[in-house]
């Protein structure tokens, strides 16, 4: 992609200059985000057989969620892509005082998505839709006796996707402070671009999860 | 490196406990995993002692049948998580690949010390269930029963969990490793096909394990949140984990055995002094066996109600196994004919190998076959069939390559007499242990049950016997080990005259590998 020059940043022994550092590490964190889509993947395939078994059940289910919230965090998120990737690319001219700011709001964009989250699932605890075993077919007034399944998944996939976007979240703050500590320049933002890479895979996981969740049915 | 001095290694260089623990040096993360690998091993084999001693006459013999679930399902967990699938690529993957292919450490070398903290933290998760509450369903963690029983579930599932990010992560440091760290001139097709082994296996760890962690998750989700997923009285699916479990494990298997398979291609060409008999098949294989792994799951599961169509599908893909495995058999057979053969330790590892791991895969493609394995499913038959494939195969492997490589590592030589003294012994022990259980299959004896009718007492003594042959061979075996870094001579730098790249620098080798960025103008095997 871009190519980086060796002066300034000290590239690790085992590298011949830091370009080759940069595509190895690249290469590595692109490898983690094939882990990620194939546990993911996992999900997705229980939810489809499952989805397939029971149509009913996971029409009525989606009718419990507020499309109007799973849209907000959608948008969100994708604002968020948005600003990741331009923070990259003002550390990549060289204009870090902009890139903290863009990563600040990628930051926000990141907190708003998990307090709208939260309010969802208060809600949803509220009205009694607990995941499983625990969700009282009687109490909620659901028409198909496995409605807890679906609310298994829903918890189970948004959680899953919840605790990356914490972890997300926590790399991004890592990236800020080295930001602002003035690590990187345009020769040397390997981690920012590697965290970048992690955050577009988060939405990208996000943006399957909010049609199959909330829309299909 | 200014200094060339050849007492100067990696394990004098630095020095205390600390140096150790927080070594970013692929060499000792090696020698980190190697004595981990060794100490699950010991706890794993004692589990196994336990087993074959209780089944030494029908009725209960020294424990009770909730015990025996236990000794079990430890055992199991223990040897397929701890020690045969970090053995190979952890331990010698780690400490030869760099120098393998001519780098100075691997891709991610701080990644790789985690990935050593994740393997002993998942381990002693999964462990210190036992002071818990005792698992007992086996190490499949099999639902619904894995949904009910009571023994510490989620926590076994989450210590697996983590050991399996640790495979995770080792395998995308190697891929990474081999992809850009190769030194000038090292091609695809010059890299020793211990590389190759290691590579597909990283493809596998990379791509297969994911499924492992979501269903093991899933199925710790089930425990605390009664999620319902694998749950039948929630409207989940209990064969649903079956095929998620297989999806990961069917290819764990052969994460155990592909780089097995690529430590014997080095020892078969060392030690017949010739070069490898068909190079690129036997690369390819790897890849090959590789590829078809994630297509045969579906023969663990040929009696769980799957449709008979799915049956015959996977009988054939399963076979299709056979092919690429059955390349490199006879490309190995081949490089042996004519050559100067020399046996010494590692080569009657090696040959031990090609007869036990033959023994191993034929079973396998019986199993394969739909009609018979209807009969066999669920009997000492397949008990027997993989441990001639993971112990007769891949733990052969790491014992010849051990000593294969052990004056490398340590830059000492072992008592050779010993060393071959305890491959009689394992050799002779294995097969009189699991050899019985082929015919006790046959006759139909059920696996995992802690009691059995009078008719198979027999050859379960034998069995039993065996067991305490083998152990005696690895209680010798470490002995022959200790007593080498304890007395051994120095060893030269190239004790077997081996043409690959870490036996060109000194042993043990220095902190940073090569004196001298090496520059490879030929093929590994160039004997002649």
């Amino acid at each position: 992609m871009s190519t980086v020059n060796s002066h300034e940043h000290h590239y690790a022994h085992h590298f011949k200059n830091a370009d080759h550092e940069f595509v190895t590490s690249k290469q590595g964190v692109w490898l983690f985000m094939v882990t990620e889509i194939l546990m993911f993947g996992g999900l997705f395939v229980a939810f489809f057989i499952y989805h397939n078994m029971y149509p009913d059940m996971f029409a009525e289910g989606a009718k419990q969620l507020d499309w109007r919230m799973g849209f907000t965090n959608t948008l969100v998120l994708i604002f968020s892509s948005f600003t990741m990737a331009l923070g990259i690319h003002f550390i990549q001219k060289g204009q870090n005082r902009k890139a903290t700011w863009c990563l600040v709001t990628t930051l926000l964009c990141a907190a708003i998505f998990m307090v709208i989250k939260y309010f969802e699932y208060v809600h949803k605890f509220h009205l009694g839709f607990f995941p499983g075993k625990y969700l009282d077919v009687a109490h909620v007034g659901a028409e198909h006796a496995n409605l807890g399944l679906y609310f298994g998944f829903y918890y189970c996939m948004t959680g899953m996707h919840g605790i990356h976007v914490l972890i997300g979240m926590a790399l991004i703050v890592w990236v800020l402070i080295r930001n602002m500590r003035g690590d990187f320049h345009p020769h040397y933002y390997t981690p920012v671009e590697g965290v970048g890479i992690f955050w577009h895979i988060v939405d990208l996981i996000w943006i399957f999860l909010f049609p199959l969740l909330y829309l299909v049915g | 490196m200014a200094n060339h001095d050849s007492s100067v290694n990696y394990i004098n260089e630095f020095k205390g406990i600390k140096s150790w623990l927080f070594s970013l040096d692929h060499k000792r993360i090696g020698i980190l995993y190697m004595i981990t690998v060794m100490f699950f091993f010991l706890i794993g084999g004692i589990a196994a002692l336990g087993l074959r001693l209780e089944l030494f006459s029908v009725g209960p013999t020294i424990m009770t049948a909730d015990t025996y679930n236990q000794f079990m399902t430890y055992h199991g967990a223990i040897m397929v998580f701890m020690v045969i699938i970090p053995g190979i690529p952890a331990v010698l993957g780690n400490f030869f690949l760099p120098l393998h292919i001519g780098a100075k450490d691997v891709a991610f070398p701080r990644l790789n010390l985690l990935s050593w903290y994740m393997l002993i933290t998942g381990a002693f998760i999964t462990i210190a269930t036992l002071f818990v509450h005792r698992v007992d369903t086996g190490w499949t963690f099999y639902t619904p029963y894995s949904i009910r029983t009571g023994g510490a579930t989620a926590m076994a599932v989450f210590g697996v969990f983590i050991m399996g990010m640790s495979s995770v992560l080792t395998g995308l440091n190697f891929i990474a490793t081999v992809h850009k760290l190769r030194c000038e001139g090292m091609t695809m097709h010059r890299i020793p096909l211990f590389v190759w082994g290691l590579y597909s296996t990283s493809i596998l760890q990379v791509l297969a394990t994911p499924v492992l962690a979501i269903t093991l998750l899933l199925l710790a989700m089930e425990r605390i949140l009664g999620v319902g997923v694998f749950d039948p009285a929630l409207g989940g699916d209990p064969i649903l984990f079956q095929h998620f479990f297989w999806f990961y494990s069917h290819p764990a298997v052969y994460i155990m055995i592909i780089p097995a398979m690529g430590v014997i291609s080095e020892l078969i060409t060392t030690f017949s002094r010739k070069t490898i008999f068909g190079y690129t098949a036997i690369a390819y294989s790897s890849l090959g066996i590789a590829a078809v792994s994630f297509f045969v799951w579906g023969h663990h599961m040929y009696v769980s109600g799957q449709s008979e169509t799915a049956g015959i599908v996977f009988s054939f893909l399963t076979m299709l196994v056979g092919v690429p495995t059955a390349i490199k058999m006879f490309n190995w057979t081949a490089t042996l004919y004519r050559g100067s053969i020399s046996f010494q330790s590692p080569m009657l590892f090696a040959l031990g190998f090609l007869f036990l791991f033959m023994i191993g895969g034929v079973t396998g493609i019986m199993l394969a076959t739909l009609a018979i394995d209807v009969h066999f499913h669920d009997t000492y038959f397949v008990v027997s069939h993989f441990h001639y494939v993971m112990v007769g195969g891949t733990l052969m492997a790491l014992m010849g390559g051990f000593y294969y490589w052990i004056p490398k590592m340590f830059g000492k030589m072992y008592n050779e007499a010993l060393a071959r003294i305890t491959f009689v012994l394992i050799f002779i022990g294995f097969n009189v242990t699991f050899f019985p259980q082929f015919i006790l299959g046959a006759m139909g004896m059920p696996r995992r049950y802690f009691d059995y009718l009078p008719a198979y007492e027999s050859l379960n003594r034998i069995s039993t016997v065996g067991s305490w042959l083998i152990g005696a061979g690895f209680l010798i075996s470490l002995y022959v080990i200790i007593d080498c870094l304890v007395r051994g001579k120095k060893a030269p730098d190239n004790p077997w005259g081996s043409k690959t790249l870490e036996w060109t620098v000194s042993s043990p080798p220095p902190h940073h590998n090569f004196h001298h960025d090496p520059v490879v103008s030929a093929g590994p095997y160039e004997y002649r």
